[in-house]
């Protein structure tokens, strides 16, 4: 059996990259949650994670020279794009951050990334075992 | 490493935010500050934030620049007028018999207040989890 050690860890590692990605972009959503004018981000995590597995995204935009600058966010090699919040009540300064939905999903990011961490460990663990032959 | 810059943003966050608490402390503290003139007369002082932009990584299109955290970009003086008050027999009183007091407006001060303190709150705890992130990520494997 061919073992390929870039494909050990699945799709964990990418996971976990946008992960952490994300976690940066909910913590500026909650660190702007009283600037006016801000508009809360996102990244669509599905078709992120699909762009990050298959190393391409469909919606990028097209560089024809060496200079010209990717549109988007880099992660893992990648650039992804950021995607608006849409506001669930109209704020009078134009702010779009709603504290506790922000809140909660850096929460549940988070618990999700650590998931991605506890296969990952697993996973080596296995394959220290492998080596060992213990 | 992404998750290191988290702590930055939520530390901007934080000092932005500590930055609206102490001009709250400083508004409440003169509320009462009498003066004698109009130019002399303590002023409501405000924050201004604004979203600080990642110079290195932002390329400014189709609005998907980076951002980087909050910054106060300065302090602005409520220009909302100043209450007046006769009282002739004031020491401050001018030659109108008028005290001229700060136009603080408590109930903004303390809503502002509590604001700033549940905003620091949040970063606080972004900070955390992000810390209980990195942690478990060292542990990796073992």
């Amino acid at each position: 059996m061919r073992f390929d050690l870039d494909k050990a860890f699945g799709i964990h590692q990418y996971g976990m990259a946008l992960r952490s990605k994300r976690a940066e972009i909910l913590a500026n959503n909650i660190a702007n949650v009283d600037t006016p004018n801000y508009k809360a981000r996102d990244i669509d995590f599905k078709s992120a994670l699909q762009q990050a597995a298959q190393g391409t995204n469909p919606s990028a935009l097209k560089t024809t020279h060496s200079k010209h600058i990717p549109g988007g966010i880099r992660v893992a090699g990648m650039n992804l794009d950021t995607v608006y919040r849409n506001p669930i009540q109209p704020s009078v300064d134009g702010n779009t951050v709603d504290s506790q939905f922000e809140k909660a999903e850096f929460t549940s990011n988070s618990v999700q990334y650590q998931v991605s961490v506890r296969f990952l460990s697993g996973l080596i663990k296995n394959l220290k075992t492998a080596i060992k032959g213990e | 490493m992404s998750l290191f810059k988290v702590f930055d943003i939520a530390g901007s966050g934080m000092s932005a935010q500590a930055i609206r608490l102490n001009t709250t402390a400083s508004n409440i503290a003169n509320a009462e500050s009498v003066s004698s003139s109009t130019d002399k007369t303590y002023r409501a002082r405000h924050p201004v934030f604004s979203t600080l932009f990642n110079e290195m990584g932002g390329n400014g299109v189709g609005g998907n620049d980076q951002v980087g955290g909050v910054r106060v970009n300065g302090i602005i003086e409520s220009q909302t007028p100043l209450r007046v008050q006769y009282q002739p027999d004031h020491p401050m009183a001018d030659e109108n018999g008028n005290v001229f007091l700060p136009n603080v407006n408590m109930i903004e001060e303390m809503a502002n207040m509590i604001s700033a303190s549940r905003s620091f709150q949040s970063n606080i705890e972004v900070l955390n989890t992000s810390k209980q992130m990195l942690l478990g990520t060292l542990r990796l494997g073992e």
